[in-house]
């Protein structure tokens, strides 16, 4: 598993209501749209207009989503059953944000190149979204108004809250609190999915410790105070849990991680976990962060990067994401609607008062700062 | 040579060209010190060498030890024996055995209980490793599973040098009055030496490099430079910062140059005897 973190308020939705409504240049009428330069399906000459071409390109370019991330299985295997004629091509599943940068850097102008992209939102800097071509998928409105750029150059997709995975095979009681980590009880069994300051949710697990612990989203140091406590006192536990077998042998006792990566089907262990895995979104305030969407710039496949973002903000799509327990950009919407997934809904972890969700230079600065504090 | 020439431009001389240009160059393609003076300054990057110097020197040295003892044991049976047989060939195979597979197995062995076999078994008979600070994700642990493959390595680079000594040395010692010891002492060990430290280096080097099975076991909470590396260019927080990967691995590259170097002096002499 990879990638990593961002903001959104929920009840923002209002708000992105008044969001402006791009309206470029129509297409002309008869003349082939270049729909590597369309920034809206309207703007290329409507939504069939866009089925046809991407249909016509019959390919699209996926990279780094692996199949029991936020259900990123069902997506594109519900695309393939509505887009038969598109052969979807995944690149490097396993792969990191970096590593989906780097392969529209060096990819450009060949097929073989990621037409979309699925990211942290810490890569939203210009130098990176440079490389990604505007675009305002149809349910644009429906997206928080600070969960996007306002040109469309990247959007939130879906996200989550810092959760507590305990394998009860090993602990007597699984904490609730952030406090309760320190206990002396939880020797050698707090951890983390990767390295802090590299793997995404580790560094979130920082962050969320911190305005746990009188910090804010502004100021990160009370978590870095927090983690080296358990460092110190032998709780933090250093194996990399980034890995499914490593989790099935009980090496993670108490692993922190995204509440809908967490799980044991988003973990893949096997079905007599289900007695003995539990995931808690710990007592007080919560710590989201969302990923995003961006379509490249030097795409191959123009429309079908489009279409594919179509597809995924649709009702189908994002209710796909909220069936493998992620939180979509668009659940506010779908719910004032009545139009979300009622069961996958109620199944979400319960998240008390109001959740912290830092702006994308916030999560930066973040983790410029939390990343030198816990060196490679 | 020609065409010897050319595979050793492109796949050499051409990575070695851009990872040096690399370090010493901004984005914008201008001359400079600072990812050097950066790699120098900045804490992290200081601790990582050194952790990494101390690992691989503990580990080569350990398992040039046992590698040593294991391979004169094996070489002082019948050749083409079982034991020689069984040895020879479970090197070939156990001193490739590292990265994740070979983290895994050490976790599935040593880790805490219920997880690891013979943590488990060792509780039930009352010894808890755990609980005498023993932890198989710390900078302990990771020498302990480098040194499963620095063992069979050693039995592998030194098993030659020990069946080029010669019973007739030691026959001519003997009729000379030398006693066992003496024998060791002033033939069989000068003779080894050279041998024994040239693959000593490589040993050394062979820890150096090695990174995936500390990155599975400790994550990155010990720093070792190839771990920096691996962090400098895929991070899923940070924008990556390629250009101190390319210059950590020059860096590398002029460690493992001076070993290199070492080694070709001592192999030199290795020869004079045993070639």
């Amino acid at each position: 598993m990879s990638k990593q973190f961002r903001r959104l308020v929920p009840g923002a939705a209002a708000a992105a209501a008044v969001a402006t409504v791009a309206l470029a240049v129509p297409a002309g009428s008869g003349a082939a749209t270049d729909w590597s330069k369309a920034t809206s399906a309207k703007a290329g000459g409507g939504f069939g207009a866009l089925v046809a071409e991407a249909k016509k390109e019959g390919a699209l370019n996926v990279i780094a989503l692996p199949h029991n991330w936020a259900n990123y299985g069902v997506e594109l295997s519900t695309f393939k059953k509505l887009y038969p004629g598109i052969k979807i091509t995944e690149i490097n599943p396993s792969g990191s944000s970096a590593d989906e940068i780097t392969a529209i850097k060096q990819g450009k102008g060949r097929s073989t190149a990621p037409d979309v992209v699925d990211v942290g939102q810490s890569f939203t800097t210009p130098d990176i979204t440079a490389l990604f071509a505007p675009y305002k998928v149809q349910t644009w409105s429906a997206i928080p108004a600070n969960a996007k750029d306002p040109k469309g150059l990247w959007f939130n997709d879906y996200g989550g809250y810092i959760s507590f995975g305990c394998d009860m095979t090993v602990l007597k009681v699984c904490p609730t609190t952030w406090a309760q980590l320190k206990d002396p009880q939880y020797k050698n069994d707090v951890s983390l999915n990767g390295a802090i300051g590299q793997a995404a949710a580790a560094t979130a697990a920082v962050y969320a410790a911190a305005v746990n612990n009188g910090g804010s989203a502004a100021n990160v140091q009370p978590g870095i105070d927090f983690f080296n406590a358990l460092k110190s006192n032998g709780n933090l536990n250093a194996t990399d849990c980034n890995s499914a077998a490593v989790v099935e042998k009980h090496q993670c006792p108490i692993l922190i991680n995204w509440d809908y990566l967490n799980t044991v089907s988003a973990w893949g262990l096997p079905a007599k976990f289900k007695n003995q895995w539990k995931v808690v979104d710990p007592k007080g305030t919560a710590f989201g962060s969302y990923y995003v969407q961006a379509i490249s710039k030097s795409a191959p496949h123009p429309a079908a990067a489009r279409l594919w973002e179509e597809f995924l903000y649709s009702t189908q799509g994002q209710n796909i994401w909220l069936q493998g327990g992620a939180r979509p950009v668009e659940l506010p919407a779908l719910v004032k609607a009545g139009k979300h997934d009622k069961k996958a809904y109620a199944a979400l972890p319960k998240v008390a008062g109001t959740p912290v969700l830092p702006t994308a230079s916030q999560s930066t600065a973040a983790g410029t700062k939390i990343a030198a504090a816990f060196p490679a | 040579m020609l065409p010897f020439t050319v595979y050793v431009l492109l796949f050499l001389g051409l990575p070695l060209y851009v990872v040096v240009h690399g370090s010493l160059t901004t984005d914008s393609n201008q001359l400079t010190w600072h990812n050097f003076s950066q790699s120098f300054t900045q804490p992290q990057y200081g601790t990582a060498f050194e952790h990494s110097l101390i690992l691989s020197a503990w580990t080569a040295l350990v398992g040039a030890i046992f590698g040593t003892w294991l391979a004169a044991a094996v070489v002082a049976g019948k050749p083409g024996g079982l034991l020689r047989r069984t040895v020879s060939s479970a090197s070939g195979v156990l001193a490739y055995f590292a990265g994740v597979p070979l983290a895994f197995a050490f976790i599935a062995t040593l880790g805490r209980a219920p997880g690891g076999v013979v943590t488990g078994w060792l509780q039930d008979v009352g010894i808890d490793l755990y609980a005498h600070g023993f932890n198989i994700s710390s900078m302990f642990g990771v020498g302990l599973a480098y040194v499963y493959f620095q063992i069979p390595m050693m039995v592998i680079l030194i098993t030659p040098a020990l069946e080029g000594l010669r019973p007739q040395w030691r026959e001519a010692a003997e009729s000379l009055g030398a006693s066992r010891l003496g024998y060791l002492r002033h033939v069989a060990i000068p003779v080894m030496t050279p041998a024994f430290v040239g693959a000593l280096l490589i040993l050394f080097g062979n820890a150096f490099s090695a990174y995936a099975t500390a990155l599975a076991l400790v994550g990155q909470t010990i720093p070792l430079v190839p771990a920096e590396i691996n962090a400098a260019i895929s991070g899923n927080v940070l924008v990556s910062s390629d250009r101190i990967a390319l210059t950590l691995g020059v860096e590398m590259i002029a460690i493992v140059l001076i070993i290199m170097v070492g080694y070709g002096l001592v192999a030199r002499r290795a020869r004079r005897w045993l070639g």
